[in-house]
């Protein structure tokens, strides 16, 4: 039997009211700015833009406090707010070849030109608790030293000049986009890396991680992780040229893996790619890994039937917004479907007991 | 980028510093300059997205990395001269501000602007950029061998 209801209107209301009020918490203690979440949650917000797949640390810091700090809830306003925006065009692909370099880092070449530059790291913080920040968080002075001016190459670049690595190759100038268009599999390389740098870091993370434990094992070297500012450029048509229309900070992490070869060509390593908004290194190395592992067929290599080989599996599932649009829609009233399941229980219940009666009887 | 053989270098050079600066500085020098040039609007300054490309590898084919926020705005001076800005981020009057400029760029104003707000706007993006490279090769490390095994 089906009722239609309506109401809770009043309790919606009632609960939203609440909602605000448990945001704000203990009104003795300052409320927090909007400005302070973008300067202070830095890597919050880095990780709200990339995801959210919208650069824009303001937006970003807004939506943290709105969620309560539940970042996939902040993810989530994001994505809803890009959807509002018409799109003024494509930009040219960003050069990271010209980034200005925060951070530097080579696991492969310990003298690499332009060197290691560590940048504002937590590596090698012991990882106890500081105390300190408790009672005051006010940061101490930082050691300047004459900037650099030489350029910074990829490191890649020295491995292509011997042909030890697989090349690159150019592919359509304007890619494929998961905004306009639903994904198709087999998804092209594109596809799967615009899937990637806005999937949800810890799926991501637990996705590289299994191929380094040996799920279509392909053991990776960082060859290089940058972090840094670039300018993105636009062609404008009302000027007739490109401009810069702004700035951005991305962390690029290029990999080196296992090579590939054959009796007619000499081996080469191949490599993985991942390039993700913002100060996001862990998101970033897991997206190369995660892009290597995708790539077995293009490289010639077996279906080791490793999850993180099949691209259903992983683009389909990498989504936290996709996926928490599922997850919890579960828990919205569904007392029609659960009426008629009671309904066939019952019925089926009914009908064994029945039956065991007659048993019993006979 | 060969200034020599563009002829919109200058051009671009102003956009790309306008699109790049703080909306606050902007507003703060424009509002210093005092100008209140005649101009009519071509295109309402709006809040728009631009998707930012990436390259696989580095260096291989594009792929769509994510958008970003823009805002633009179009108008035309009294004399014809049409000026346009597209900056990052969400400020309406920063957009409309940079377009004023742009066009402003193209009259006898121009070392007027050029002295009063872009400089200054240069000056203060060159020292911030130092003192970021600065602090970045303090963090260089040099390495030196402590042992050898082959002894």
């Amino acid at each position: 039997m089906y009722v239609a209801v309506k109401g809770g209107e009043r309790a919606i209301d009632n609960a939203h009211a609440w909602l605000a009020q448990e945001r704000r918490g203990d009104t003795s203690v300052p409320e927090l700015s909007v400005a302070q979440i973008r300067e202070q949650m830095t890597l919050a917000v880095n990780r709200v833009m990339a995801e959210g797949s919208l650069y824009d640390p303001d937006l970003a810091s807004l939506a943290i406090k709105q969620a309560r700090g539940d970042i996939i809830e902040a993810i989530f306003l994001i994505r809803a707010y890009r959807t509002t925006l018409p799109r003024f065009g494509g930009s040219e692909p960003i050069d990271t070849g010209d980034m200005q370099c925060d951070r530097r880092v080579s696991a492969t070449f310990k003298d690499a030109p332009g060197g290691q530059i560590l940048g504002p790291t937590f590596d090698y913080t012991h990882r106890l608790l500081d105390f300190k920040l408790a009672a005051d968080g006010e940061a101490g002075d930082v050691t300047l030293a004459e900037p650099q001016t030489a350029a910074m190459p990829h490191i890649m670049s020295f491995l292509g000049r011997e042909n030890l690595i697989q090349p690159e190759h150019a592919g359509q100038a304007v890619p494929d986009d998961l905004t306009r268009t639903p994904l198709e599999l087999p998804a092209s390389r594109a596809l799967r890396l615009q899937s990637l740098t806005r999937g949800d870091e810890g799926f991501l993370l637990g996705m590289a991680y299994s191929t380094q434990r040996g799920y279509a094992r392909n053991h990776a070297f960082v060859a290089e992780l940058r972090i840094g500012a670039v300018a993105v450029e636009m062609d404008i048509p009302e000027l007739g040229f490109a401009i810069e229309i702004g700035e951005i900070t991305v962390t690029e992490c290029e990999t080196v893996n296992q090579f590939q070869g054959s009796k007619t060509q000499p081996p080469q390593f191949t490599r993985g790619y991942g390039l993700v908004f913002g100060m996001t290194e862990r998101k970033a190395i897991s997206m190369a890994l995660v892009d290597r592992a995708l790539r077995w067929e293009e490289l010639g290599e077996d279906n080791l039937g490793a999850p993180a080989q099949d691209e259903e599996f992983v683009l389909y599932h990498c989504d936290n917004i996709q996926a928490t649009g599922f997850l919890e829609h579960i828990k919205l009233p569904h007392y029609v479907d659960f009426q008629s399941e009671l309904e066939l229980i019952r019925k089926l219940r009914r009908e064994v007991q029945s039956n065991m009666c007659k048993e019993a009887a006979e | 980028m060969n200034m020599m053989s563009d002829p919109n270098a200058s051009r671009k050079d102003w956009l790309g510093l306008l699109a790049k600066a703080p909306a606050a500085d902007v507003a703060h020098y424009w509002a210093e300059l005092a100008m209140a040039p005649d101009y009519t609007i071509l295109r309402n300054p709006e809040i728009g997205g631009v998707m930012v490309r990436g390259r696989a590898g580095a260096v291989g084919a594009p792929f769509n990395l994510g958008e970003m926020t823009v805002a633009r705005a179009s108008v035309k001076l009294s004399d014809g001269t049409v000026g346009h800005g597209y900056v990052q981020g969400r400020s309406k009057d920063h957009a409309l501000t940079a377009a004023l400029v742009d066009a402003l760029m193209q009259t006898d104003e121009a070392d007027r602007i050029g002295a009063n707000l872009l400089t200054p706007l240069r000056t203060a993006r060159e020292e911030r950029m130092a003192t970021r490279a600065a602090k970045a090769a303090a963090t260089k490390v040099d390495f030196f061998t402590m042992l050898r095994g082959e002894d």
